[in-house]
């Protein structure tokens, strides 16, 4: 199987999606002749033209509201949001429009649009271009939020999100673009509703998803040669939210870490958490260890940044105690 | 207050003289008057909840705009927008049925007053964000360039959103990319309870679209003829070359910005001057003048508009409320292209 990068996975499945279905178009802020911020779509305006691969202007709300509209006329398109952070001047578009439309329309349309957008830090870029806000669309009914970990389900999550009816938020990651791993050719689709293990293990559960994945990976490495096994759940799909590998994980190992890059409080964790206790309290043997950022905006000083991210070193630290084992 | 006409190029003899024409805008401005008149009434009767905003003295723009339009061409509406639904040809039962909540409504009840929405009268909306719409009718506009195929987006919104970015983003890309719109702008002079000239550092909105190099015109937004000639050219302009452009409909809306507004910051003198130029009553003159219609006429269209508005009513108070189990319909759309 061909080893590719992230961005490389995600330019295949826009390619192959943009071949296969002609109403597929891509829109957003350089994302054509500059061939995109972080090269995700690099040679595809090349490929497709100029009516299919849309540079805009650099003004959020007329991206996604040029979605919206297209999607409501039959179009499927992909927009791009240069970060997750620049989203907040279209959150009208997303929340109170994208999401809202078809159920306040009384099913009188759909609104098939993948909105991809970058989140994340560790690249000394302040407080407007670090934070991960994946948690603020999970919350709206409406909205599908997918946070792909690895380059093959990010090619087949976003093909999946592609042909969906629904709106959707494809939540990347600037940190995973480099990210290496074995990708599928061709036709691979994954469903967007479905989390998995992606490392089995007996001791301890760690729930993880995008670059925290990746975190939550090299922790259960060193965990292992402590002799401590951790099973390792990947939690791409956040809404709808599937929590059945998490609560098989943990009647098994009776003890749960999450770990998410943003802000704990009202997170993915807590959510997560929300759910084992209400489904699984019983089989739990402590209470669940929430892992995630500072509740600071990033700084941009290199020290700093450092300790107000999540990193393997949390995730070993919170898995010993919660085991007893400091 | 006189409306200055911005000066445009003469326009060869239209087709606005002719009875049906006519009458037909006669029936379409009467039809909405008695249907807000009569949902007024149900609101408070407590038949109709949520916020009600009314469009009761705005017909001639309303009419005059959207009957320039194809049934193919497509329309975005703000939450002031019973009117506009019935012109873009819904049924005033399933307008009425919406209001009342039922499931027979445009929205199955989903949506009320603000959110009617019809896919087969490619209504496409009532949108209750100020400025939400415009960007998303450009969305249209691109799809209709996209497909070449031929019709137009008419977005409609009120001079409040005027000052909002999305406006402008939504008037620059319009022509950056030359889509098939027009945008009509119902100035009835306030945004809520706030003065065009209190709000807006430009006052006659026409001009703004000067900013993006589109065609903008002003029109008295009380004369249906010419609020319809003004539109004529605009979507033509829309249809065969992709000319953008900004229409601005200069009017007043008789009631207060909802059924709950108390009508406080504007004089009862003004609201009577406005009365005094009614769209309809000088429509009828007009019609009368040119002996196309008499009295007797012109009453029986008025008890044929009445007499659907209370069938409308009939069919919303029979129709079923939505089921309880249904609750959660339509969140998402069900499969996958």
């Amino acid at each position: 199987m061909p080893v590719l990068m992230m961005r490389d996975a995600l330019n295949q499945a826009l390619r192959e999606e943009m071949k296969r279905d002609e109403s597929v178009f891509l829109l957003g802020e350089d994302i054509g002749l500059y061939d995109g911020s972080f090269k995700v779509t690099r040679g595809l305006m090349k490929e497709f033209g100029e009516k299919r691969v849309l540079d805009t202007p650099i003004a959020e709300e007329i991206i996604v509201g040029t979605a919206i509209g297209a999607a409501m006329a039959g179009l499927r398109p992909v927009a791009e949001m240069m970060t997750v952070n620049f989203i907040m001047v279209a959150m009208d578009q997303v929340v109170n429009a994208a999401a809202h439309i078809r159920y306040m329309f009384g099913g009188g349309t759909n609104v098939p649009l993948v909105i991809r957008t970058p989140g994340g830090g560790g690249h000394q870029l302040g407080a407007q271009h670090s934070h991960s806000h994946e948690n603020w669309f999970a919350h709206v009914p409406g909205l599908k939020v997918v946070a792909r970990g690895t380059p093959a389900d990010a090619k087949g999550m976003l093909k999946s999100a592609i042909r969906d009816n629904n709106p959707v938020m494809f939540i990347e990651n600037e940190g995973t673009y480099a990210v290496k791993g074995e990708v599928p050719e061709g036709e691979h689709l994954l469903p967007l509703d479905k989390n998995e293990v992606k490392r089995a293990g007996d001791d301890i559960t760690i729930c993880a998803h995008s670059r925290m994945l990746v975190v939550a990976q090299e922790a259960a490495a060193e965990l292992e040669k402590e002799g401590i096994s951790a099973e390792i759940v990947d939690m791409r799909a956040l809404r709808p939210l599937d929590m059945a590998p998490v609560i098989e994980s943990v009647k098994k190992t009776s003890r749960l870490i999450t770990v998410e890059e943003g802000w704990r409080s009202y997170g993915v964790g807590a959510e997560i958490a929300s759910r084992v206790y209400e489904e699984a309290f019983d089989y739990l043997d402590a209470p669940v260890a929430r892992i995630g950022a500072a509740e600071v905006p990033a700084p941009y000083n290199k020290a700093l940044e450092k300790i107000a991210f999540p990193g393997k070193a949390d995730v070993i630290v919170t898995a010993r105690a919660l085991l007893g084992k400091n | 207050m006189k409306v200055e006409q911005r000066p445009t190029e003469s326009r060869a003899k239209d087709s606005l003289s002719d009875k049906a024409t006519l009458l037909d805008l006669y029936r379409e401005m009467l039809l909405i008057r008695r249907f807000e008149e009569k949902t007024a009434e149900m609101y408070q009767a407590a038949k109709i909840g949520g916020f009600c905003h009314l469009n009761i003295g705005e017909e001639a723009t309303i009419v005059g705009s959207i009957s320039a339009l194809r049934k193919q061409d497509y329309v975005y509406s703000t939450y002031r927008e019973h009117g506009h639904a019935l012109a873009k040809g819904i049924e005033p039962n399933a307008v009425m049925a919406e209001l009342f909540g039922k499931e027979t409504g445009t929205s199955h009840g989903r949506g009320g007053s603000m959110h009617l929405f019809s896919q087969e009268h490619r209504f496409y909306g009532g949108y209750a964000i100020v400025g939400q719409a415009l960007p998303i009718a450009c969305g249209t506009g691109y799809a209709i360039k996209y497909k070449g195929t031929d019709e137009v987006v008419m977005s409609i919104f009120g001079d409040g959103a005027t000052n909002i970015g999305g406006f402008h983003e939504a008037l620059n890309v319009a022509k950056l990319w030359h889509l098939p719109m027009v945008f009509v702008c119902v100035n009835n002079l306030y945004g809520m309870g706030t003065a065009v000239n209190r709000a807006s550092a430009v006052t006659e909105i026409w001009k703004k679209a000067c900013a993006y190099d589109m065609t903008g015109e002003r029109v008295d937004g009380m004369d249906v003829l010419a609020v319809r000639r003004a539109t004529d050219q605009l979507v033509a302009q829309a249809r065969q070359r992709h000319e953008p452009s900004l229409l601005e409909c200069v009017t007043y809306r008789y009631r207060g910005h909802s059924m709950s507004d108390p009508d406080t910051y504007r004089g009862k003198d003004e609201i009577k001057e406005w009365q005094g130029r009614d769209s309809i009553l000088s429509l009828g003159e007009h019609i009368k003048r040119q002996k196309l219609a008499n009295d007797d006429e012109l009453q029986k269209v008025d008890e044929a508009v009445t007499s659907e508005v209370e069938a409308a009513v009939r069919f919303a108070e029979e129709s079923p409320e939505p089921k309880s189990s249904e609750l959660y319909r339509d969140v998402y759309a069900e499969g996958a292209a």
